[in-house]
């Protein structure tokens, strides 16, 4: 099922200390740059896929695990949080 | 240690239909932190050999820290959380969440969670919702938090809708209207238009968008929320037109 | 842990004794993809073996479809957690397609239209364990299904049965594909219930 970004929001913030969604990832494929919400996403099952939106290209994979949660980035060369003002 | 989001027991304080197949739970949850417009939480089952499962809702209600002042329609009292769920027939959850769930029922949630897809007091622009079907329920919070706020920044809601029949909160969005100044709605119907309506039911296009959008030159914020395909056709009409890229926010529900 | 939710009883499943740890038995077909599904026309298809040397053997649609073909039903166990019993196939055995390989290598890497990928040990491809199908249920392969052709090796985990596959990679060690690589167990064993790395 395809949806987008917004939707990895509660697991990464079990990740992350601040929303991960509002994150800009740089695509390692194609160099685009967008909010990690903008992703757009496969899953849930049996993990997230989030895609770049302009090539396709897997930035990340977030899997479940009955005790860990697995966030794969390969697909990114980078990403900036926004710290809390 | 920083009091990180974790899963939390709400408990359904009421229920009210919105149209045949889309229901709103009223959920009272201890120590809600507020949520902005657009957030959404997930919401987890565990049936009784153990089994889960997890899914994402858009929050309908506003929140304020104080009780309502206007009581135009759902303001959503400090301590709880709306959400409507529109019912997905070969679903697994929101079948679950419109037919069985009765007041006094538990369920777990987390969040408010997602930054991205909000819209915030203090912004200015004008503003443009576009809804597809069950994606009215995030702009319906935005349009909700703008009236309690008794904010003036210009908003525009166009939602398609399949028949009139399948519009949520079509009296209290009339009533909005009327009381919050610089509110217009318009819908657009893609299966049966109601009587005397000047166009033939279809689908979103150029024209609904042209007509009933802001121009580009207002710089609008734009949010679009439904389906995949309708998201991706709105999104790309709203480039088209000239609309700043930057300037469209999306969020895309799985299913049609 | 979880509070139970009243009458919430999720997608009617049943667990059986004959089933791996863990499983329920499902009689639909749950569809799970990790991107867009590719549209493959039949005669832009093809599937190539490479041998750790670099050599290639290939077949395309028609050669493919030549190839001496079994139709045969097994269980198919998704990690997800559904079984499905005694579901109907229609391909070609990976020994057919090995019969003029040669190759010391131990390991393969399944490649996929659209980029997936999957390790699966050349053991577990040979000796009627594994086939490159294109009938489910006495239909042509759908895409949603991973038409038209997969990789089906029912005795892993549904994942390692790669969709669109148009590839098999000869390596020397094993290497973590698509979903291994995001914390899935490298071989999964349904029956040791390997589902994920550490398992």
């Amino acid at each position: 099922m395809e949806i987008d970004g917004n939707a990895l929001a509660g697991d990464l913030s079990e990740v992350f200390a601040t929303d991960a969604t509002v994150a800009v990832f740089t695509c390692a494929g194609c160099g685009h740059a967008g909010a990690v919400a903008t992703l757009r996403v496969w899953g849930p099952a049996p993990g997230a896929v989030g895609r770049c939106p302009s090539c396709t290209d897997v930035i990340l994979r977030l899997v479940r695990t009955p005790s860990r949660l697995i966030l794969t980035l390969t697909g990114a060369t980078r990403l900036e949080l926004p710290l809390d003002a | 240690m920083k009091n990180r989001i974790s899963w939390r027991v709400a408990t359904v304080s009421s229920a009210r239909w919105e149209t045949a197949s889309a229901r709103t739970l009223v959920l009272d949850v201890p120590d809600w932190p507020g949520h902005l417009p657009g957030q959404h939480i997930d919401v987890r089952l565990t049936a009784e050999d153990g089994y889960t499962a997890q899914r994402s809702y858009s929050i309908a209600s506003a929140w304020t820290p104080a009780p309502s002042a206007t009581g135009a329609g759902s303001a959503g009292a400090p301590g709880t959380v709306e959400l409507t769920i529109q019912r997905l027939d070969d679903g697994e959850v929101s079948p679950y969440l419109t037919d069985v769930v009765e007041p006094g029922d538990q369920i777990e949630l987390r969040g408010p969670v997602g930054g991205w897809f909000v819209w915030r007091e203090k912004q200015t622009a004008p503003v443009l919702l576009i809804a597809g079907g069950s994606g009215i329920v995030p702009l319906m919070a935005m349009i909700r938090a703008r009236g309690e706020a008794r904010g003036r920044q210009p908003f525009r809601l166009i939602y398609s809708v399949r028949t009139p029949e399948d519009a949520a909160y079509a009296d209290e969005l009339r009533l909005r209207v009327r009381e919050n100044p610089g509110l217009d709605v318009h819908f657009v119907y893609t299966r049966k238009a109601p009587d005397g309506w000047p166009t033939p039911p279809k689908r979103i296009d150029v024209a609904a968008i042209n007509s009933h959008g802001w121009p580009p030159d207002f710089q609008p914020d734009c949010y679009v929320c439904g389906p995949t395909s309708f998201v991706e056709t709105a999104a790309d009409i709203l480039v088209a037109l000239g609309h700043d890229p930057k300037r469209i926010r999306t969020e895309r529900f799985g299913g049609a | 842990m979880g509070i139970i939710s009243r009458g919430f009883g999720g997608r009617r499943r049943e667990s059986l004794p004959g089933l791996p740890p863990g499983q329920y038995l499902t009689h639909d077909f749950p569809v799970l993809s990790a991107g867009p599904t590719p549209r493959i026309p039949l005669d832009r298809w093809k599937f190539t073996i490479t041998t750790e040397t670099g050599e290639k053997h290939s077949w395309d649609w028609k050669e493919f479809t030549a190839l001496p073909a079994e139709e045969f039903t097994v269980d198919i166990h998704c990690v997800t957690k559904w079984s499905k019993l005694g579901t109907t196939w229609k391909g070609v055995a990976l020994d057919t397609l090995f019969e003029d390989v040669e190759s010391a290598a131990d390991y393969t890497m399944a490649h996929s239209y659209g980029g997936y990928t999957t390790n699966v040990p050349l053991d577990d491809l040979l000796e009627g364990k594994a086939w490159l199908v294109y009938e489910f249920d006495g239909e042509p392969l759908h895409p949603e299904h991973g038409g038209p052709v997969r990789l089906l090796v029912p005795h892993l985990y549904f994942w390692k049965s790669a969709i669109w596959v148009n590839g098999l990679q000869m390596i020397n060690e094993d290497e973590p594909g698509f979903w291994e690589a995001g914390g899935y167990h490298m071989y999964g064993d349904p029956w040791r219930e390997q589902r994920y790395q550490g398992d």
